[in-house]
């Protein structure tokens, strides 16, 4: 068995950043992402690595789009109001076709908002991670193990269909602590014919950019980055399903709250209720299919955030009509209950 | 018959986007024949700011990044942190630089980031069609400034070489002008000298270029060149602010 460590979500996370190949971080502190900053002061040196801390956010996702556009892989973290001063840089990528991995370790909001977990910048990462026709593929590991693993996909899948990449954490996945093992993987290598790496007089010069000013050459570069998007739909929407078979009662839940909402069917299926959850393992592509295949046998759906309720919107989307959706989430950094989470799943089994 | 003068390989032959008596084709034309006296095209990345030289990937034949407005730098830095071999320039205007930019501009110095920065300085934003610009002079007439600029609400000019110039990590910095003949000769030496600063890995180097705007001036060609003179340099004096590379030698 491969050894195991007790770590940091965040630190299992750069260190899996760096397994990955990433040689390249650029970030500015907030909490409570700072221990991937951190870990990576300590590491990149050791390894011939790029550890900058910047001047801000927006610089922090500038030095990236500078770094992928040479074709190396990058990654920058923050938190919250961070994410949202990266969101222009990220639209610049987005628009310019680079790779790069963000993470955002969530904390309450809005505004300076709280420095306790949450799970409110959902539909800021799957709808609103900056200007124009755009998306980034959202992952939302829910354990240490998960956040290392993702991190490989995050990368190679970032590389392959030229996107921005976003591991949605939270500041309990980030925090806590739990034993991770690191994958026996390579890091996937990709020709970038692409990037800006000097033409050594061999090529024709490249060039990196998002400004189109005829509308119909604009339009085509959306249009063909949706077609690519459709093909980040078929093959990377992920789910886990447990205890759906039977379950009349789904509860859809991703991240942290996920593993409260695990707790809280275990504690209904002792009480004799069908209950079973769907999580989500990407946010964007969401896993529509896994949603709408429960319907066919469940009554109704729960989806448990901690957050007024915003990927609510998406398992509507995904049932279309199919089956009564109810809502229950904490907000403001509060961790939901397994008991509060129990409550309302006896409520509807009523 | 020998060619005693052509345009440098490192500029494309492409139209530009610049109106006509622009100063941006003459400095454009001699970070070219600098890239071709270095023969650096190969190993050179340009980053291309948000302004009239937006396009500026267009223009130059290395390979071009175009970043956000102001982001330049940071993008530079990204570039050189991923390519510490090959030579990284940007190519900013005055409110990219100093307006929006300027937290990317003073930390990109302030680190030693070993980047050349070719700043076009003509004291309006050209692109948006004239409005005042960080460097507008006390009086003048912009879209945004209608009454003159005035300091006790719009405050003064920011003189960015002078600024700069107080930081450890810069290592060069030279504001030159490209209105007569003898001045474009001394603009281009800085462009080298700033590239050789960068070449030999001594820290941040920029050039500032005091540079025209007849369209949103209101001027013709002639008669801005003179407005340069009379104007912009008793307030952005020509001259070196900082040279590292003597003082280490």
């Amino acid at each position: 068995m491969a050894e195991r460590f007790l770590m940091k979500g965040n630190e299992a996370l750069a260190e899996a950043a760096i397994m990955a190949g990433c040689r390249h971080y650029f970030g500015y502190p907030i909490t409570p992402q700072t221990e991937i900053a951190a870990y990576m002061a300590k590491r990149m040196p050791k390894i011939g690595g790029t550890f900058l801390q910047a001047e801000s956010e927006i610089a922090a996702i500038n030095m990236v789009l500078g770094a992928a556009s040479a074709g190396v892989r990058v990654l920058t973290s923050s938190s919250s109001p961070g994410i949202s001063l990266k969101t222009e840089g990220l639209s610049y990528i987005a628009g310019s076709d680079l790779p790069c991995v963000i993470i955002d370790v969530q904390r309450g909001g809005p505004g300076l908002g709280g420095i306790q977990p949450s799970q409110a910048d959902y539909w800021q990462a799957t709808r609103a991670l900056g200007h124009g026709d755009y998306f980034a593929i959202v992952y939302a590991p829910n354990s240490v193990q998960e956040m290392v693993n993702v991190v490989f996909d995050a990368f190679d899948n970032a590389d392959t269909y030229r996107v921005p990449v976003m591991i949605l954490s939270d500041g309990m996945l980030g925090q806590m602590m739990e034993p991770v093992s690191f994958p026996e993987r390579e890091a996937k290598v990709l020709d970038k014919p692409w990037a800006a790496c000097g033409h050594k007089n061999e090529r024709k010069h490249n060039i990196i950019n998002s400004l189109y000013l005829q509308p119909q050459e604009l339009e085509k570069t959306v249009v063909d980055r949706f077609k690519r998007y459709e093909i980040i739909k078929e093959k990377l929407a992920s789910a886990e399903n447990y205890l759906t078979e039977d379950a009349d009662i789904v509860v859809v839940a991703y991240g942290a709250s996920s593993r409260i909402v695990k707790s809280a069917v275990n504690a209904a299926r002792a009480k004799g209720i069908k209950a079973g959850m769907i999580r989500p393992i990407t946010l964007w592509p969401f896993p529509v299919n896994a949603i709408a295949d429960a319907a066919k046998t469940a009554k109704r759906f729960l989806c448990v955030e901690m957050s007024m309720g915003q990927m609510i919107d998406d398992v509507r989307l995904a049932l279309n009509g199919a089956a009564p959706v109810d809502f229950f989430g904490r907000t403001g950094g509060i961790i939901p209950s397994p008991a509060e989470v129990l409550e309302q799943i006896e409520k509807l089994a009523e | 018959m020998s060619i005693v003068f052509e345009r440098p390989h490192a500029l494309l032959d492409v139209t530009t986007n610049y109106c006509p008596g622009c100063t941006h084709g003459i400095i454009h034309k001699l970070v070219a024949q600098v890239i071709d006296e270095l023969g650096c095209e190969g190993t050179t990345v340009g980053v291309a700011p948000v302004g009239c030289s937006v396009m500026a990937y267009n223009f130059f034949g290395c390979d071009m990044v175009q970043a956000p407005h102001g982001r330049a730098p940071a993008v530079a830095t990204g570039l050189k942190r991923a390519l510490p071999e090959n030579v990284i320039f940007t190519y900013q205007g005055d409110g990219d630089l100093a307006a929006i930019g300027t937290a990317e501009t003073v930390h990109a110095a302030t680190r030693g980031e070993n980047i050349t920065i070719i700043f076009v300085n003509n004291a309006i934003y050209g692109m948006t069609g004239g409005q005042m610009a960080p460097t507008s002079l006390p009086g003048q007439v912009t879209q945004t400034t209608p009454y003159g600029r005035d300091t006790s609400t719009a405050g003064y000019p920011v003189r960015v070489c002078e600024m700069l110039s107080t930081l450890s990590g810069t290592a060069y910095a030279e504001r030159v002008a490209v209105d007569t003949i003898p001045n474009i000769r001394k603009a281009k030496a800085a462009i080298r000298k700033a590239f050789d600063t960068q070449i030999a890995k001594k820290g941040f180097s920029i050039v500032e270029v005091l540079s025209t705007c007849p369209t949103n001036w209101g001027l013709t060609p002639d008669e801005a060149l003179q407005w340069l003179r009379d104007n912009m340099m008793p307030y952005y004096p020509l001259g070196v602010y900082k040279d590292t590379t003597k003082e280490e030698k």
